[in-house]
């Protein structure tokens, strides 16, 4: 029950604690991604609160990066690529409101990115810490909804069933159908859910220098990945992983070595493709514009 | 809330304050635990001012105030136990203080002479390696004992790195901590203002 019931539109909400959680809260959280960050690719399990919003929309994410924003941080929060969609916005104004913390779309000016299902194209640096919502933490949950079953499985690393499921895709359509959440093994040990990331994104986990954490609050998980960490996608000799690639370019910036998203544009099948992330394709339309403007001056 | 001294401590008259700023002195100094835990070896500094309890360096007892509470079991080494430090850590965090190092999840040493094995803490469980004790072990420098290279997650190359007052067994130890992955125990150097974080992921060569 609110008891400040005129909250302002911009500010830090005084009816609430910094970034919502108690610190009790954050302390059990903090506590469970140092723990994460020493056991890479494992899943902690943790005291994952209720928030103002339902399951499925962050919770996980969001709980995540209440614990560890401050006030010098820099917020960007993306889903699918994008800073201008529903849960985007909806997670960035809440911590405008809860911890007015200053937020940005540029990812090189963000010090936290929180993201639903994608990684930025523009390389992460160093101190940067990327926070991914993470619906099902558990890659084995699909093949065996028992917790007790896959905490063994994880427990004795017996992931034969996970490459098991691979080579039924391939022995039923020639090739591994999995596009996205394309199960890792970090750093030679734990089997991993990237979460539901697209798999061209797959290769950007490998050795990135940024910090990278996961959040499943429904599930109550956490996990991480720290800087210059083996992410291996899982296959085969003879099948080796590849990544989603398109015949045309970004319809917008031209960019050829983005992920694109198919864009129905009339009622008779015609379409465009378009990046999927944001903040990458305008830069690159600004960049052409400059590009063009410098050409036309000489 | 702030309590500089409290009359109900017969035994210590000037119980030692807490943090200043309980949310932003706690956010900043997990921030700077989480990157030392992210980047093992390099050394974080701590920019938040602590009057601290003899004989707590500002980063072991910033470490402390920051990220123990009631449910966590603390151990002492006897240096430790012996000032201060026990009420100071009851007062401000409600940590329960332990007897017996396997029964802690945080392990506080200043006296490195008198580490104990490392097989004396707590290192998981197979299915919850998560639950293994982390140790706050307080030496005198982090920069001018003897070189030691590190590698493992969160190291690009290798790094080099000289941690002082060790006793001569704690790299064979560790190797032996390294070995039972993905159990094991965690650890933060810290002196003075800094500290330096060894997960149990890192391969040392002394």
């Amino acid at each position: 029950m609110s008891t400040n019931s005129n909250n302002e539109q911009s500010g830090h909400n005084e009816g609430y604690n910094f970034a919502y959680l108690d610190e009790q809260t954050k302390r059990m959280i903090r506590r469970s991604l140092l723990k994460a960050l020493s056991i890479p690719g494992y899943q902690v399990p943790f005291g994952s609160r209720e928030m103002p919003l339902p399951y499925g929309w962050g919770t996980g994410g969001i709980q995540v990066t209440a614990s560890v924003i401050g006030p010098k941080d820099r917020l960007k929060v993306i889903d699918q690529g994008a800073d201008d969609t529903t849960n985007a916005v909806s997670i960035r104004r809440f911590f405008q409101m809860v911890a007015d913390v200053a937020t940005t779309e540029k990812v090189l000016e963000a010090s936290i990115i929180q993201t639903r299902h994608r990684i930025p194209e523009t390389p992460l640096n160093e101190g940067q810490i990327i926070v991914y919502q993470v619906p099902t933490p558990d890659p084995l949950s699909k093949i065996d909804p028992r917790e007790s079953e896959t905490r063994k499985m994880h427990a004795y690393a017996e992931y034969g069933v996970m490459q098991l499921t691979l080579y039924e895709d391939i022995a039923r359509f020639g090739h591994i159908a999995k596009t996205y959440d394309y199960p890792v093994l970090v750093n030679g040990r734990h089997l991993m859910s990237p979460s539901p990331i697209p798999k061209f994104d797959n290769p950007k986990m490998q050795d990135n220098p940024a910090i990278q954490l996961y959040g499943a609050g429904r599930e109550k998980r956490i996990y991480a990945i720290p800087p210059y960490t083996t992410v291996k996608s899982l296959d085969f000799d003879d099948h080796p992983f590849s990544m989603q690639s398109w015949s045309g370019c970004c319809s917008l910036c031209g960019s050829t070595t983005s992920y694109l998203d198919e864009v129905i544009t009339d009622d008779s099948g015609g379409r465009i493709f378009v990046c999927s992330d944001t903040d990458y394709c305008n830069d690159r339309q600004a960049q052409l514009l400059c590009d063009e403007h410098s050409e036309v001056q000489t | 809330m702030s309590l500089r001294s409290s009359h109900q401590f017969s035994t210590s008259p000037t119980l030692k304050p807490g943090l200043a700023d309980p949310i932003f002195d706690a956010q900043s100094v997990f921030r700077a635990a989480l990157s030392a835990n992210a980047y093992p070896g390099r050394r974080v500094s701590i920019d938040r001012a602590l009057d601290a309890p003899q004989p707590l360096a500002t980063s072991t007892a910033m470490l402390c105030l920051s990220l123990m509470d009631l449910e966590t079991p603390v151990w002492l080494d006897r240096q430790t136990a012996a000032g201060d430090v026990p009420q100071w850590l009851r007062f401000h965090c409600g940590a329960p203080l332990v007897e017996r190092a396997v029964g802690a999840r945080f392990a506080i040493i200043t006296d490195t002479g008198a580490l104990p094995h490392l097989n004396e803490f707590y290192a998981g469980e197979i299915q919850y390696p998560d639950r293994s004790a982390t140790l706050i072990v307080q030496v005198p420098s982090l920069t001018e004992g003897p070189t030691s290279v590190w590698t493992g997650p969160g190291i690009r190359d290798s790094a080099s790195v000289r941690i002082s007052g060790l006793p001569s067994w704690f790299w064979s130890d560790w190797d032996v901590n390294a070995d039972h992955y993905p159990l094991g125990i965690d650890v933060f150097f810290t002196s003075g203002n800094a500290l330096v974080g060894l997960p149990r992921t890192i391969k040392v060569e002394a």
